[in-house]
């Protein structure tokens, strides 16, 4: 009997991740409307003024894409504790730290990347001259990443809770303020024709920390949440 | 190992901290003579549990849910998993939705990837819940076949487990 | 070596008459040196030339400020004992001391929005350290939060040590983000709360202050995890013995 490996069993696990998803697509797209309902609310409380909501563009694409993120990240576990698939991972002789990581990049791929590539389109609406695209969707493709990995630690502790989805926002956000700080300052950047790759680069650095450190976490969070 | 005892009495809690989702607050689990907890990983592709919950996604197809969970542990090859649901009586259903399948169904698909894992060593909470007579019999003869061959099983089970050509050991908690 | 005695100190029995024990030796020197500092400080201390008497309460807000923080590392380190090794009175140090720092927490926050109002006219101003305060707190409302959503103890206590330690780890990336974040919008005509460069006379009666707080902290600290114990232990036999005594 051979063994599978770590690296296959994650693939695996991406893959499953990938499958349900496509099977569940209707309730994939519920946060990437979600980011552009909250990006609408903006102009509509601010005023039509496209000089006024440039100034502010990188500001509400970042805090629309938080929000959404969020309601995206219940995904990440809920389904699988309720029908017994994730204890079934934590007895599989797999660690399951990467079975995290496999899930939350396959959560990225469908939550995530939507998202960034929806983002240009939003990011005219409020002003943003196309030049500023390519910053845009990076910066939204890190932050969206931090996002998933922060969640998914949010989501382990608050796995099965009534009224996990308030309590999820509560602890993920103040650990995304960061982010949000050089996210939102690199769009800025852009927008004014500046360079951003200062932003940009410890937006990395952040994304490296959290998709080392957070799986790990996570898995102790499901471990603890399980018993 | 047949372990009996009323509602509440912790068939569960034990089955469950013997496969390490749950930790005692006392004493330790020993597998071969040495603790789990020093290998977890070794420990955990040593046996296959049946929860209470049948661990299967409902959109996945039958077969892809086997394919799945036991590709986590090990290289499947060609047929076995339909082999596997012949076992349990549905190779009919391989290609149908787990969700569309009766709870027996899944009760027996479930037990389909316990057999499947090949593992020595089997952990069954309450396996023949929602289980006709004909289905009980099917999952007997499984158990049957692997004790005949070798393996080992810890069954918690209301009734009487009811194996051919085997007598469990019991162990009554109250 | 021999860990019993560790053990045994860590037991719930133990902790609960020595920490009724403690508690003076802790208690008393917190009030000598609070009541001294503030003597020195509000009385003793020239005012500032460029602020007048209002600097004065940096004599409460500069501690608390630095309570928050030592608070918190102080819980980081109790959920990392008690989750590696799995001494279920550290867990409970930690929930004691959650509710003590979001309060010292809030308490520079009130302190420093007190301080603002002479300094800059307003209430409120998004100053780095005050922001840094401001997510610090809901850092501590956090762990609060989660602990008193799950109802099985244990798994309460595992997960919120989980969560300071998580906290713990971003604490730093949070204070430099927002220090950055916040001289980049404000350029140096701001004058920040910080310690302003003090000479010997007004800088004795603050680090009076921050032991004295320090010291208040344990005291408060002590009080409080005996109250946790007794929550915890409230079916456990020593209690009722310990209780008739």
């Amino acid at each position: 009997m051979e063994r599978t490996g770590i690296f296959s069993a994650a693939c695996l696990a991406f893959r499953r991740d990938l499958l349900l998803a496509f099977r569940h697509w209707g309730q994939v797209a519920q946060p990437l409307v979600f980011f552009a309902i909250v990006a609408t609310l903006f102009p509509l409380a601010l005023g039509p003024q496209l000089a006024e909501l440039r100034e502010i563009a990188g500001g509400t694409l970042w805090v629309a894409a938080l929000l959404a993120s969020l309601l995206g990240v219940e995904l990440l576990f809920r389904a699988d504790h309720a029908d017994g698939t994730l204890e079934q991972m934590m007895i599989s002789g797999q660690p399951l730290a990467m079975l995290v990581l496999a899930k939350g990049f396959a959560h990225w791929t469908v939550c995530g990347l939507p998202l960034v590539l929806l983002a240009p389109l939003v990011a005219a609406g409020l002003g943003a001259p196309p030049a500023a695209n390519c910053t845009v969707m990076l910066s939204l493709a890190l932050g969206t990443g931090i996002l998933s990995a922060l969640g998914a630690i949010g989501s382990a502790l608050t796995l099965g809770l009534r009224r996990g989805s308030l309590l999820l926002g509560l602890l993920v956000l103040p650990l995304a303020m960061p982010a949000l700080i050089f996210g939102a300052r690199a769009i800025d950047l852009a927008i004014h024709g500046d360079s951003a790759r200062g932003p940009l680069l410890l937006l990395s650095a952040m994304l490296v920390l959290c998709v080392t450190l957070a799986p790990p976490a996570a898995a102790a969070a499901l471990r603890i949440s399980a018993e | 190992m047949h372990v009996l005892g009323a509602n509440g009495t912790g068939k569960t809690t034990l089955l469950r901290v013997i496969t390490g989702l749950l930790s005692p607050e006392h004493g330790r689990v020993a597998w071969g003579g040495r603790d789990t907890r020093f290998d977890s990983d070794g420990w955990r592709a040593s046996f296959s549990y049946l929860g209470h919950s049948d661990g299967l996604k409902p959109e996945l197809t039958a077969r892809e849910n086997l394919a799945f969970e036991t590709g986590l542990r090990r290289r499947l090859r060609e047929g076995e998993v339909d082999a596997a649901l012949g076992q349990v009586g549905l190779a009919a259903a391989c290609d149908l939705p787990a969700g569309f399948l009766s709870a027996g169904q899944r009760r027996r698909l479930a037990m389909a990837r316990v057999m499947l894992a090949a593992a020595p060593l089997w952990i069954l909470d309450e396996p023949y819940t929602n289980l006709d007579v004909g289905g009980s019999t099917l999952v007997a003869g499984v158990i049957g076949r692997h004790l005949d061959a070798g393996g080992a099983a810890i069954i918690a089970a209301h009734q009487a487990l009811a194996i051919p050509g085997h007598t469990p050991r019991r162990l009554e908690l109250s | 070596m021999n860990w019993t005695w560790f053990h045994k100190l860590a037991s719930p029995p133990h902790a609960y008459r020595i920490a009724a024990r403690l508690l003076p030796w802790f208690g008393w020197p917190a009030g000598a040196l609070i009541a001294a500092g503030l003597y020195g400080g509000l009385v003793l201390a020239p005012a500032d030339y460029q602020q007048g008497d209002a600097f004065r309460i940096v004599y409460v807000h500069a501690p608390s400020a630095w309570l928050s923080m030592f608070v918190y590392a102080t819980m980081a380190v109790a959920a990392a004992i008690g989750l590696v090794w799995r001494i279920k009175l550290a867990h409970a140090v930690a929930a004691a001391s959650a509710p003590i720092g979001a309060s010292f927490t809030f308490l520079a926050l009130a302190t420093g929005a007190i301080w603002g109002k002479p300094m800059w006219g307003t209430w409120w101003v998004w100053d780095a350290r005050l922001t840094s305060e401001l997510i610090l707190l809901f850092l501590y409302t956090g762990v609060m939060a989660l602990r008193a959503s799950i109802d099985d103890r244990d798994r309460a206590d595992r997960a919120a040590a989980v969560l300071a330690l998580v906290g713990v780890v971003n604490l730093p990336i949070i204070h430099y983000s927002v220090y950055w974040w916040n001289t980049l919008h404000q350029p140096a005509t701001l004058t920040k709360i910080g310690k302003p460069s003090m000479a010997g006379d007004m800088l004795w009666p603050l680090l009076v202050m921050m032991l004295g707080f320090t010291l208040y902290y344990a005291a408060i600290l002590l009080i409080r995890l005996r109250a946790e114990i007794l929550r915890r232990e409230r079916d456990a036999g020593w209690l009722t013995t310990e209780l008739a005594r």
